[in-house]
């Protein structure tokens, strides 16, 4: 990286270290790091809309649709949570590869399962075989994408259902009274007061979504956990200019420092984010804001 | 080979009693319903020991941040700021990895880097800090008529502590404290996915679900077992932990009884 890093051998205390720190493969560590960060940012979204999808579906009128809605949040209670994890990246793969097989090879006539194999025609695997190693990948990421909106998807509707439930039944028999539809009470009114109510729920949840980033490695994506295990390991002068012991432990204790800090810049975000969403709602937290610093005094007592 | 020989030779495989080689071909069953329940009882004896555990623990760390003294509540905060702020699964990991390298130093760590203790220890000091979050949260919302009652009745100190603020402050916290024991249970799972070697494959319930899916490349039967499992265990805990809640509760007219509910607060 730097002209002095030329000698590794010559170099000592600090100069070491920060050739150290950027060497090709702390590059990769860093890049992890943008990998768990472009995973949250598309999985709060998507679990965002998917929990949405889910409360929505769940309070439905239509039975069948209510009853998925219901069953697709109850399904994560009482099931460790990793296990979904690992069900759903091999499920949602094999998913994939099943409709391709039924879409591109119809004239294909040997049973999928044959044995302890799972054998689709060429031309439905995901990704080709023929494909290069950065589609392999990628489809990888967005199989880990994909099952981390599924579950978190579960969790936020869990949190967004119980968000509709507890906007006052008063202002909805209000805009009903006005004679609004169903659709646009739905939507001019419950959905604009809902998220107050969900605030704390969804909180708690992106705090729990960023606590969960290190499972990515489970499910085979190289994360931060996988760098970290395989920077520290003991290095030999054979393979590598920079010798050391076994020092996982301190790539581990940095990850630890990470999520902290991470988690409570989060935590702080969120406490604005709160104070600002009460602003002007029927609720104690806004009936503090609007009694001015007095109330306020006391919140932080 | 019927299904009671396969009890028989698997039902404590997971505590290194019985067949020695897992199943390797034709898995039935009958073999992934024996093998995964034989995983279930590391997932039981983890999170037994570290609830019980935790649990004083807990109270303690809870009564010190609570504490006027700043040296008794300041340590409190920081232990509960770092076991609540970052994820289990680094904490299993750092853990790991420092007992190993502890280990070289003092061969007194060499039990810490096998899963029985030094997972054990993670997930004890782990549930202490969420409990003690929840324990001192309830204690903060103990009636203020209650002390003042003791008060009146010339308790103070330890015996107001243990017949008056302790007792309330349990009720107080059973219902959080119970989803709290059922994510414990849930997060036993992840001790042998970080780090901490399951030797000779003697694994918990997910390591042998996960083996049994790797093996058959089909994960439509060994998860949902697993998750049948569980679902007992959860239904088990909700039942034992209601009865400690009646009975918490049962001074007071039905209508302001706290019941138990289950709510989302999945992985650390």
């Amino acid at each position: 990286m730097f002209e002095y890093c030329a000698d590794p051998a010559s170099l000592a205390g600090f100069k070491w270290l920060s050739c150290y720190l950027t060497t090709g493969k702390h590059m990769g560590l860093y890049w992890a790091v943008g990998t768990v960060l472009l995973l949250l940012t598309i999985t709060a979204p998507a679990a965002l809309l998917f929990g949405f999808g889910g409360a929505a579906a769940a309070r439905s009128h239509f039975r069948p649709l209510r009853w998925f809605g219901k069953g697709y949040i109850a399904i994560v209670r009482g099931v460790p949570d990793i296990a979904f994890f690992l069900f759903f990246v091999i499920a949602l793969d094999q998913g994939f590869e099943w409709i391709r097989h039924q879409i591109k090879c119809s004239d294909w006539d040997q049973p999928i399962r044959q044995g302890n194999d799972f054998i689709v025609c060429a031309a439905a695997k995901l990704p080709l075989s023929s494909s290069p190693q950065v589609f392999h990948e990628i489809y990888g990421f967005f199989l880990a994408v994909l099952t981390f909106a599924l579950v978190f998807g579960a969790f936020a509707a869990n949190v967004l259902y119980g968000a509709m439930r507890a906007v006052p039944h008063a202002q909805i028999e209000t805009a009903e009274a006005y004679g609004m539809s169903h659709r646009q009470a739905f939507w001019r009114i419950m959905v604009p007061q809902m998220w107050v109510y969900a605030l704390p729920g969804l909180s708690n949840l992106w705090m729990v979504l960023i606590k969960a980033t290190p499972l990515l490695f489970l499910l085979g994506v190289e994360d931060i956990v996988y760098w970290a295990r395989e920077l520290g390991g003991t290095k030999t002068p054979q393979f590598t200019d920079y010798p050391h012991g076994d020092w996982r432990v301190w790539y581990f204790l940095a990850l630890l420092v990470f999520y902290l800090a991470f988690t409570q810049v989060s935590e702080v975000v969120l406490a604005k984010i709160s104070r600002r969403l009460s602003h002007g709602q029927a609720t104690l937290a806004g009936e503090k804001q609007r009694k001015g610093p007095r109330g306020r005094g006391k919140a932080a007592a | 080979m019927s299904c009671w020989d396969t009890i028989a030779d698997y039902a404590l495989r997971s505590q290194g009693i019985g067949e020695r080689l897992l199943p390797r071909t034709d898995f039935t069953l009958c073999q992934q319903f024996t093998l995964i329940g034989s995983g279930m009882i590391w997932n039981i004896y983890f999170g037994f020991l570290a609830l019980v555990s935790g649990f004083v623990l807990a109270t303690g760390v809870a009564v010190a941040k609570a504490h006027h003294q700043v040296w008794l509540r300041k340590p409190a905060e920081w232990f509960i700021f770092i076991f609540r702020g970052s994820p289990l699964f680094i904490q299993f990991f750092f853990a790991y990895f420092l007992f190993q390298s502890l280990k070289s130093g003092y061969p007194f760590f060499g039990a810490f880097t096998s899963a029985w203790l030094g997972a054990l220890l993670v997930l004890f000091l782990n549930t202490a800090a969420y409990s003690a979050e929840i324990f001192y949260g309830a204690l903060m919302s103990v009636p203020k008529g209650d002390v003042e009652a003791a008060d009146a009745y010339g308790m103070s100190g330890w015996p107001r502590f243990r017949r008056v603020i302790w007792p309330t402050m349990l009720r107080l916290a059973w219902p959080a404290y119970t989803n709290e024991a059922i994510f414990l249970f849930h997060a036993t799972t992840l001790v042998f996915f970080s780090g901490f070697p399951a030797s000779q494959q003697r694994g918990d319930a997910l390591y042998y679900a996960s083996y049994f899916a790797d093996k058959t490349f089909n994960p439509f039967i060994p998860y949902p077992i697993l998750a049948f499992y569980f679902i007992l265990l959860t239904l088990s805990i909700i039942g034992l932990f209601g009865m400690v809640n009646r009975k918490l509760n049962h001074h007071l007219p039905k209508d302001r009884r706290a019941k138990i509910r289950l709510r989302v607060n999945l992985i650390r």
